[in-house]
């Protein structure tokens, strides 16, 4: 796929690839997050398509040098469109022994190692678990490995600035970004502003990352060792105006724009939760937009002063991971109870209980299609990239406030926290979402709370509308009136009109769609952060020759209307999930079909490769 | 608003729902009720503007009876509620109707953080010292030793006092009344309601069917001159039948003293609600029957920057700053590129 060409600005040949995936890992203080993040820019600015994959420790600062502390992030970038951060790594930095020996299974045969020499000291090398210096012991050869003395390269760099040793050496990460900058012909000018930007207020420590990031860049442009460099094309995407965008970003910027077309003021009551709380972050922000962001005492407090807050009329999301939305589960109950529209965001993390708080799991399906007393049907959207993020986030608000119900997004630490690049929309197409408040009584009728209209909705009546006064809450109601009820039937007809009401809204959601033929040996079947890997495989089982389909789904609770005649028209369904079957187990209940499952919980993503293989065994 | 309805001036009666009133006869909750009928109609509210929010238990039924705006929420959590609400609409008057088991045992951290945030809302502890609604076990504020369903040999559980919680919480505005004093306890709501700032009210209310009499010390029309002691701000703290008693500072701690035989009424520590501090009002949330006259009124009434006035104050402040939120302007905010 490479081919050579000799630059004209450079002393080394260019190779153009279609693709590299880049991986930077350290210790969680290397600033590798940094350095992914400043790759990443820098590659969406010259056009490539991008995904990217941080991943980090739960512990703020494991001690320093273990396995425990190793902090990555890992980039990949292409001239074609693409939906992963890439399965297995071009090209990996590693700023120490252990994070060489946590990161190395997944380079490429020949591919590029880059290490920071000066790290491997025989203390390190021990922490790591390394009886003698892999970088010696030929352990490497099967890579193309390049130890630089990153440390003393970069104190050399940033001399005569006046800093300390502990100041010089926190530069290493530009020192390493600036090679791999040099190495896949990436300009410096987006990281040379962000330095501006950021380290403002503090000119040497700006001047000494400067310097960092220039040394490191000229090391791989002078230096013999490295014969080429690689680029990777601008990618043909879809004409437009684009940002890198990550998942959190897009959930708030969502909740901006809904807000914004509802006409509706936004109340975010929430309580810190990894990796939830950047959309609080976010938020905090953004206060011109009229957003009150409430930091509640516990999860309980979030969910219920939502509940207070939609009675009044806002706009009114709770977002948190697995164990806060358990908390949450007797407050959503209330929700479904009271029909007062509002969002839950749950950015999914490993579990049961605290579980893997940095790494991803997509477990929570079922506990929020079925995770609360009683029978409590509230309609379950899950956001499926990044990008995806924005658009399920108007759409379950749209839903919300139709169907006067609390509505579950599910995303997860890995959307949430990846990036991609997003087209940027004109806030005048976003679909405009209708909100309407009953106007007051004044003739001196009775106001009926539970009285519904064709979609089964009731109204939004707010306080300080004369003559609606009504009284709602968590025991059951009698229909039309609100009054409490213990009548046995009515209950019995009360649990109908709500589970009616749900299952109604798939009449309001578009047809699921297939990617790949209509019928044929086998269809993939998923929903949420799995796409881009099922996507990915489905396409490349398909350019081999299989007949195989890509369904993945947005809508979970109630599923589209259409989705039993697609299940039913191939030999096969596979459900790849990262959880135990949780998919399966609501395809099973609700059409009857045989399934098999591809499950994976190790707090990671899926890559390419495992589904691939799947597909070819089930294909077999 | 019809201009009709917005100039009816409301009696106690116009905010009665239509709902039956199904607490047990003879329960303090029908009290409690018609005073705050008579409270709102004094205070000229508006029924459209009020809210009423619960959360479990018998005195949580509240909102029901009411012909206002209201939700009986989940167990212990209106403060929660509350304050989500008031956040949003700052303009509506907003009470909480708690228990002494709702408030103070699963509803103890919303309570707190309520008060610290002394958001312009009323809190209305119901106080009967038992769990009524699940029949009779031991609450929060049940004494030591406590015999009930569910402690036959005695609570063994520290009570907690409602009024000092509040007052450790920094309140500002504590206060205290007793079901059938109803004078008493009209004057303390409208206090309340009349307070800017969360204003936390305790009010001991009888249980005729599980832990009747708790209060009869202070409703005992023989004794409650002697036990029981009505705050006044400005005024010595004076009690008993014959206006003879009083309380006086003796070091750091509180004592009962005779007027006469050398002590006057100079002597004795003077009631003041607006003190900067809370140790007075600390202090006289500690005299406890026997030793003590409790005392009822108005504890603590001080003035504090509300949180819904802050938080929308740092909206209106990031308007000005920032001007009105423009969601193009911040898409296209920092790095973008184009695709031709």
């Amino acid at each position: 796929m490479a081919s050579t060409t000799t630059s004209v600005e450079t002393h080394k040949p260019i190779i153009e690839v279609h693709s590299a995936t880049v991986r930077f890992c350290g210790d969680s203080g290397d600033g590798m997050q940094l350095a992914g993040t400043q790759m990443t820019n820098t590659s969406a600015l010259i056009g490539n398509d991008i995904a990217t994959f941080p991943d980090f420790p739960a512990e703020i600062r494991a001690p320093r040098g273990t396995k425990a502390g190793v902090s990555g992030f890992q980039i990949h970038f292409a001239d074609t469109e693409i939906f992963t951060p890439g399965d297995r790594v071009d090209a990996l930095v590693a700023m120490n022994p252990a994070a060489l020996v946590t990161n190395l299974a997944d380079l490429i045969p020949g591919g590029i190692l880059i290490v920071n020499k000066d790290a491997f000291d025989e203390k390190s090398l021990k922490l790591a678990g390394y009886s003698g210096s892999p970088l010696e012991d030929g352990t490497l050869k099967a890579f193309q490995l390049f130890s630089v003395e990153m440390t003393r390269l970069t104190r050399l760099a940033v001399e005569g600035l006046g800093l300390s040793v502990k100041e010089a050496d926190r530069c290493r990460n530009f020192y390493a970004m600036g090679l791999a900058f040099w190495l896949y012909d990436r300009p410096l000018d987006t990281t040379l502003r962000y330095i501006d930007a950021k380290f403002g207020k503090r000119p040497d420590v700006a001047e000494a990352n400067r310097r960092a990031l220039h040394a490191g860049y000229n090391y791989g442009e002078t230096v013999e060792a490295f014969a080429s460099q690689f680029r990777v094309n601008p990618a043909k995407l879809t004409p437009g105006k684009y940002r890198n965008i990550t998942g959190n970003e897009a959930t708030a910027w969502g909740l901006l724009a809904a807000s914004k077309r509802s006409d509706c003021d936004l109340f975010y009551g929430t309580y810190p939760i990894t990796p939830a709380s950047d959309i609080l972050h976010e938020l905090a922000k953004h206060k011109n937009f009229g957003v009150r962001t409430f930091q509640a005492e516990d999860e309980i407090a979030a969910i219920t002063s939502v509940i207070g807050a939609a009675f009044a009329g806002a706009m009114s999301v709770t977002g948190s991971s697995g164990p806060g939305i358990a908390l949450k589960g007797e407050g959503i109950g209330l929700g479904v109870m009271t029909e007062l529209p509002m969002l839950v965001i749950n950015v999914q993390r490993g579990g049961p209980s605290t579980g893997l708080p940095t790494k991803t799991e997509q477990a929570d399906l079922l506990q929020a299609v079925c995770g609360r007393n009683g029978e409590c049907p509230a309609p379950v959207i899950a956001a499926r990239s990044p990008a995806d993020c924005f658009d399920v986030v108007l759409e379950a608000w749209r839903i919300a406030v139709r169907y006067m119900t609390p509505v579950f997004i599910l995303t997860d630490g890995y959307i949430a926290n990846g990036s991609e690049p997003w087209r940027i929309p004109e806030v005048d197409s976003l679909p405009s979402i209708t909100v309407t408040h009953p106007g007051p009584i004044t003739n001196g009728d009775k106001y009926l709370p539970y009285q519904r209209d064709e979609r089964l909705s009731r109204p939004w009546a707010v306080p300080g509308t004369a003559g609606l006064q009504h009284r709602i809450g968590g025991l059951e109601k009698q229909d039309i009136t609100g009054n409490v009820s213990y009548d046995p039937l009515n209950h019995e007809h009360m649990v109908h009109l709500r589970a009616n009401k749900v299952a109604g809204i798939a009449n309001d959601i578009p047809l699921q769609e297939v990617d790949g033929p209509e019928k044929g040996k086998l269809l993939v079947i998923g929903w949420g952060g799995t796409y881009g890997a099922l996507a990915t495989a489905v396409r490349k089982a398909r350019a081999a020759g299989g007949a195989v389909a890509h369904c993945h789904l947005r809508y979970l609770n109630p599923m589209p209307r259409n989705l039993g005649e697609i299940l039913k028209s191939y030999d096969k369904v596979l459900v790849p999930e990262l959880n135990l079957g949780q998919l399966r187990l609501l395809l099973q209940g609700t059409y009857g079909v045989e399934t098999v499952g591809l499950n994976k919980v190790q707090g990671k993503p899926f890559t390419v490769g495992e589904v691939e293989d799947k597909i070819k065994e089930l294909l077999a | 608003m019809s201009t009709e309805s917005a100039l009816k001036v409301l009696t106690p009666g116009d905010f009665a729902s239509d709902q039956d009133v199904r607490w047990c006869p003879g329960c303090g909750d029908y009290s409690i009720l018609a005073q705050m009928k008579k409270v709102l109609a004094g205070i000229g509210a508006v029924r459209e503007n009020t809210v009423f929010i619960s959360g479990i238990g018998c005195s949580s039924r509240f909102p029901y009876y009411v012909d206002t705006y209201g939700i009986h929420s989940i167990h212990g959590r209106a403060p929660a509620v509350a304050t989500g609400l008031k956040t949003v609409r700052p303009d509506l008057s907003v009470w909480v109707i708690t228990g002494d088991g709702d408030g103070l045992s699963i509803g103890g951290n919303h309570l707190m953080h309520a008060i610290r945030r002394n958001l312009d809302m009323n809190i209305i502890l119901f106080n009967n010292r038992i769990y009524g609604l699940t029949k009779g076990q031991y609450s929060p504020t049940s004494p030591l030793g406590k015999v009930t369903k569910s402690t036959p040999m005695g609570a063994i559980d520290n009570p907690l006092h409602p009024l000092s919680i509040a007052i450790g919480c920094e309140a500002t505005f504590v206060a205290r009344s007793i079901d059938v004093n109803i004078k008493h306890l009209e004057m303390v709501l409208h206090r309340a309601a009349e307070h800017r700032g969360t204003s936390f009210v305790e009010i001991y209310q009888n249980c005729n069917v599980f832990n009747d009499g708790a209060y009869n010390f202070a409703t005992d029309r023989e004794t409650k001159a002697d036990t029981t002691l009505e705050l006044e701000h400005g005024k010595p703290l004076i009690f008993g039948k014959d206006r003879n008693k009083g309380i006086r500072l003796h070091g750091m701690d509180p004592e009962v003293v005779e007027l006469g035989k050398g002590i006057s009424e100079d002597d004795l520590l003077f009631h003041d609600e607006k003190a900067p501090e809370p140790s007075l009002a600390y202090l006289l949330s500690r005299m406890r029957y026997p030793e003590f006259p409790e005392p009822i009124g108005v504890l603590r009434a001080v003035d504090a920057p509300r949180y819904e006035e802050m938080l929308n104050g740092q909206v209106a402040e990031a308007k000005k700053a920032r001007g009105e939120g423009d969601l193009d302007k911040l898409f296209n905010s920092g790095d973008t590129w184009t695709v031709a």
